[in-house]
């Protein structure tokens, strides 16, 4: 009798034992589901295991196909980056703060930008009004990127940056800032985020159609993989996917199908896939539901590692191995009992942990209410610091591989987002996909399905739908100085005053006539920003002659 | 004939996380309401115009960036410019408890933070309407 | 705003309040809506009735978008009405066609309403048709009402619209098997949208093709009528029925085209057939230049007329029907009608008998009505 054998026979009496007690004393619920919907059996066996090889499945770290991480001593060599997204105000303030992380121990920056600047518009347009330097920091020129960074040596530090419409006019920012430091580029260490398909399905701060978004984005891969060899040059995100309420397959599915599509894109644009794609890195979220998280992870590395394979015939093992960034669930933080918001964070830090994340991001516990406080930051980046020295969970690599239940959801988000990418081919790539409104329309029936969910009290959400108790205002909240509108739009007026104008229409026109053309457009925006063109100006001059995406609603 | 409650959801700002406002959007819909949606990026002229043509009930604005302090009281004063008088205006985001009175003394009859039941928005919207259903 | 402050005075300056509360009673049904509508009436008859139609996914909402903005161009004021679904089930809607359109919202020159379907059959005719005639009356020099290709409505928008423009696209699959089928009855204008997708050409030719099959075989379309009308003027006045060798000629009269790709027929007339994006405005300004060149068509052969007064016609019989059934829904009726059946079942009265019994009785009532 085989092994299998013995275990069928073994969990058959289990399930006729089982089968007795639940008659006398039923369980809690009828059908047990993950965080994203999908059924959970009460146990997990060996049987679970069948049809998968462990060679060709899961392997070893730092291999084909990285299921078990992307590099082969993992934590045991240097914990993930300790990289909390931050910025606010002006220039100046968030310039205070990035000193204050530093000082607390974080490995790299993460910058966050107002919407104005997210949007390409500068701090004194009339859509700009009240939010400038809300959601973070208001960047208007290169004026502003220099008191940014002041005092930090970028050579130093890895800074990811989450811009995506305007990424170019923000890196070639960063790079001229890192001159005038002495810092030659190749030197430099970072991520924009770059990722225009997700702003179209989920975050909204798009500024072009996909064509010349597009075209914007192999620009600089193409750039720099000569100019800023180190620089990863997008950072594919699943996060806002996640947040704007899809589930873990179809954030793996969805992130993966524009990756696809931004590999076509550059393919088609001439370049080799294995001199851009080792730039390429994901961005992931990390919700609730601790083993359903970690097996997204897991069965994320495998699906890209086959695609960059068997589709693209990318040879070099940084191309196929999928790095990212995590960010915990923002969407899970509550208004409600907000130091709750802790020991969520905590669960999500360990699943990402667990997970083999590159860098982490904790939120703060007062998020759903307010930009963190100096306070919450600090919590929150202990959390993680408690993970990495007490917990114990990054002393081995991989550690929740083998267990029946974790692989087998491996096996199963695998199967589910290779369905989707299968689906999404179908329709023409994922562009076209977004372009018909499909991964938005699957995105909103499941925030839809969710919301009803916690509603109906099927799903319960602890001090929302259950144990609530009666809360006064929380207190000591940041507030941003509506005055910061002001202080930008003073300081853009002084700098097209002082500026050589001259060489700004000059700049200007140049990359006017780049974009009618088809020039590299990364030189040309570098030349406008050392002329202190504004941002506001480079993508006015991009908006007339790209013109501007008009959003597809699904509902 | 009962009244067809008619709702403008509007994204005013420029942010662009626009769950919250779509699953409001299905919910009124699902609770037999007319949802006239304006997408992303709305000025508040943009809001108050086509509450005007579309001769809504209640106009429901989410913002998420925090610039409702400037939005939300905008929205109020030009409907009052109008000579509108009728019309329910309620908010909703990432909104501080200690910004809801300001709000509420602007005009807007309520402020829904995140985690709010879509249930609770649809009764408030019952209970409160200014027409006469 | 009260309803009772609506007034024609307010309509007609102008004030898109007033004649958006007044929809608002039109959709409802509202009886003191009718005293305003009555004193409009004096007022209409002057705006170019548009309608946008074709299958979900033809990129309508942003073609009326960009006619919205080449029309403004032109110096004209347009109103535009959005038609939606409502849900069956709950008798919901959202309302989403009006997103591609917030950049007019704050323009003066125009209006624009979103409107429910809210479950009537062929629902569309009675409100939307009201609600046309309050914008003609305000002023609008057009008015456009969208509305999706499917079920009932888009036969309702050909007996509200002076012009319909069947907008389709490529890639629809078998949908183009559903345009053919009502193909003809629909357009005035034909227009191609998304033309600068693959399979683009094929949808056009076969427009074409089915526009040309039709022509040939002298089936009763609906642009039938205005060629027909326009051969007779042109017999009256003695001039020969001249090809217009410039497709697209906005020159008075000259709204039809050769076909090109008719085997043996070099001269034969169809509609345009008007290819654009919607997206980039490609095609935007041609089209509305056939949806003008109709106009005039329809005005210089005295076919206008003739089709407002069929729509009428339409609208009055769906009008006196929906009356007949409002009176059927009464209590009394309701009784009447069971009475009348239990006669039938006792083989006291016939079937017929019962019906002209009670049509016999629909009538004194009326009568009693208007006399009184």
């Amino acid at each position: 009798m085989s092994d299998n054998d013995s275990v069928k026979k073994g969990l058959e009496a289990y399930d006729a034992g089982v089968a007795k007690a639940i008659a006398k004393f039923p369980e809690r619920k009828k059908a047990f589901v993950t965080g994203s919907k999908s059924p959970v059996k009460r146990l997990y066996t060996p049987l679970d295991d069948a049809g998968r090889d462990y060679a060709r499945d899961v392997g070893f770290p730092g291999e084909y196909p990285y299921t078990r991480g992307v590099q082969n001593t993992m934590y045991r060599g240097r914990f993930w980056t300790m990289r909390q997204y931050a910025g606010f105000s002006t220039a100046e303030e968030s310039n205070k703060r990035y000193k204050f992380l530093l000082e607390q121990g974080t490995t790299g920056l993460s910058v966050a930008f107002d919407l104005p600047t997210q949007i390409g518009y500068d701090s004194d347009h009339a859509l700009s009004q009240g939010e400038v330097g809300k959601v973070g920091v208001a960047i208007d020129s290169l004026a502003d990127m220099e008191i940014l960074f002041d005092g930090i040596p970028l050579d130093k530090v890895s800074t990811s940056m989450t811009i995506n419409a305007p990424a170019s006019v923000l890196l070639a920012m960063y790079i001229a800032v890192a001159e005038k430091q002495g810092v030659t580029p190749d030197k430099l260490n970072g991520t924009i985020q770059n990722d225009i398909l997700k702003e179209y399905v989920a975050r909204g701060t798009y500024i072009f159609p996909p064509s010349p978004s597009m075209r914007l984005i192999t620009d600089i891969f193409a750039y720099c993989s000569k100019e800023v060899p180190a620089w990863n040059t997008i950072s594919i995100s699943g996060y806002h996917i996640r947040e704007a309420g899809s589930t873990a397959s179809q954030e793996v599915a969805f992130t993966i199908a524009d990756g696809i599509a931004y590999v076509d894109a550059a393919i088609k644009a001439g370049l080799d896939v294995d001199d851009f794609a080792p730039r390429l890195s994901f961005f992931f979220n990390a919700h609730n539901d601790l083993f359903e998280e970690v097996a997204k992870f897991r069965a994320a590395r495998r699906v890209w590692a086959k695609v960059m394979k068997e589709r693209f015939g990318a040879k070099s093992p940084k191309s196929l191995s999928l790095r990212f960034h995590t960010q915990t669930a923002g969407s899970t933080l509550t208004a409600q009992q907000p130091d709750n918001n802790i020991v969520r964070v905590a669960i999500q830090t360990l699943a990402a942990v667990l997970g083999g994340t590159q860098s982490l991001h904790t939120n703060s516990k007062d998020e759903a209410l307010a930009l963190p406080t100096e306070d919450s930051v600090r919590i929150a980046l202990r959390t993680q610091q408690i993970v990495a020295y007490e917990s114990g969970a990054a002393e081995t690599i991989d550690p929740l591989a083998g267990s029946y239940y974790v692989e087998s959801m491996t096996d199963r988000i695998q199967k589910e987002a290779e369905a989707y990418i299968a689906t999404i081919d179908g329709l023409g790539g994922a562009v076209k996909a977004i372009e018909k409104g499909y991964v938005q329309q699957e995105i909103q029936d499941a925030a839809y399905a969710y919301q009803m969910d916690v509603e109906s009290g099927e799903r319960v959400v602890v001090g929302v739908n259950k144990f609530q108790i009666e809360e006064g205002s929380p207190k000591g909240l940041l507030r941003v100085d509506p005055i910061v509108g002001e202080m930008q739009a003073a300081k853009l007026k002084e700098l097209r005053a002082k500026r050589d104008n001259e060489a700004v229409e000059k700049t200007l026109a140049a990359l006017k006539a780049g974009a009618e053309g088809d020039a590299n457009l990364m030189p040309l925006i570098l030349d406008a920003v050392k002329a202190y063109a504004t941002l506001g100006e480079i993508c006015d001059v991009l908006r007339a002659e790209f013109g501007e995406y008009q959003q597809k609603v699904i509902l | 004939m009962e009244r067809t409650i008619r709702v403008l959801v509007a994204k005013p700002g420029l942010d662009g996380h626009d769950r919250g406002a779509k699953v409001i959007a299905r919910a009124l819909r699902d609770a037999g309401m007319e949802v006239i949606y304006t997408g992303l990026r709305q000025t508040p002229e943009q809001i108050v115009s086509a509450a005007v043509q579309e001769d809504v009930d209640v106009v429901a604005m989410s913002i998420l960036s925090g610039a409702h302090n400037h939005l939300f009281p905008r929205v109020t004063e030009l409907l009052k410019e109008k000579g509108v008088d009728d019309m329910l205006v309620i908010g909703g985001g990432v909104i501080p408890d200690d910004d809801i009175p300001g709000l509420k003394a602007a005009g807007i009859a309520a402020v829904f933070t995140p985690g709010s039941p879509t249930g609770d928005i649809i009764e408030f919207i019952k209970k409160n309407l200014k027409r006469k259903a | 705003m009260d309803d009772s402050a609506v007034s024609a005075e307010r309509v007609r300056s102008g004030d898109a309040r007033a004649a958006a509360r007044l929809i608002s009673m039109i959709e409802r049904e509202d009886p003191s809506r009718l005293a305003v509508l009555k004193a409009l009436h004096a007022y209409g008859g002057k705006a170019h009735v548009v309608g946008i139609t074709g299958p979900p996914g033809a990129g309508k909402s942003t073609l009326t978008d960009k006619l919205v903005g080449d029309l403004r161009g032109r110096g004209r004021r347009v109103a535009v009405i959005a038609v939606d679904p409502s849900s069956p089930f709950t008798g919901g809607a959202i309302l989403g066609d009006r997103i591609r359109m917030q950049r007019h919202a704050t323009d003066d020159g125009v209006y624009i309403r979103s409107l429910a379907t809210r479950g009537h059959l062929g629902g569309l005719s009675r409100a939307a048709g009201e609600a046309v005639r309050v914008l003609d009356a305000a002023g609008y020099d057009d008015v456009i009402i969208e509305t999706v290709g499917v079920g009932q409505s888009e036969v309702d928008i050909v007996r509200i619209a002076d012009t319909v423009v069947l907008v389709s696209v490529p890639g629809l699959g078998d949908d183009i098997q559903a345009i053919k089928a009502g193909v003809m009855e629909i357009g005035d204008v034909f227009c191609v949208n998304k033309a600068d997708k693959d399979g683009a050409e094929r949808v056009v030719r076969e427009i074409r093709a089915m526009l040309e099959t039709a022509v040939l075989n002298g089936a009763a379309t609906r642009f039938t009528p205005l060629f027909e009308a326009r051969s007779a003027l042109r017999g009256a006045d003695g001039s020969a029925p001249a090809a217009t060798p410039n497709p697209g000629s906005t020159e008075q009269g000259a709204f039809h085209h050769i076909a090109a790709q008719a085997p043996g027929h070099p001269n034969l007339e169809i509609p345009p057939v008007v290819t654009t994006v919607a997206e980039t405005g490609e095609g935007i300004a041609r089209l509305v230049d056939e949806i003008k060149a109709h106009e005039a068509a329809l005005a210089a052969t005295g076919f206008l007329r003739s089709r407002r007064e069929a729509n009428l016609a339409w609208e009055l019989g769906r009008g006196a029907a929906q009356r007949v059934l409002s009176e059927l829904e009464r209590d009394e009726s309701r009784e009447a009608l069971t009475e009348l059946a239990r006669s039938v079942l006792d083989r006291d009265i016939d079937y017929y008998d019962a019906l002209d019994a009670l049509e016999d009785a629909m009538t004194r009532t009326r009568r009693a009505v208007t006399t009184a």
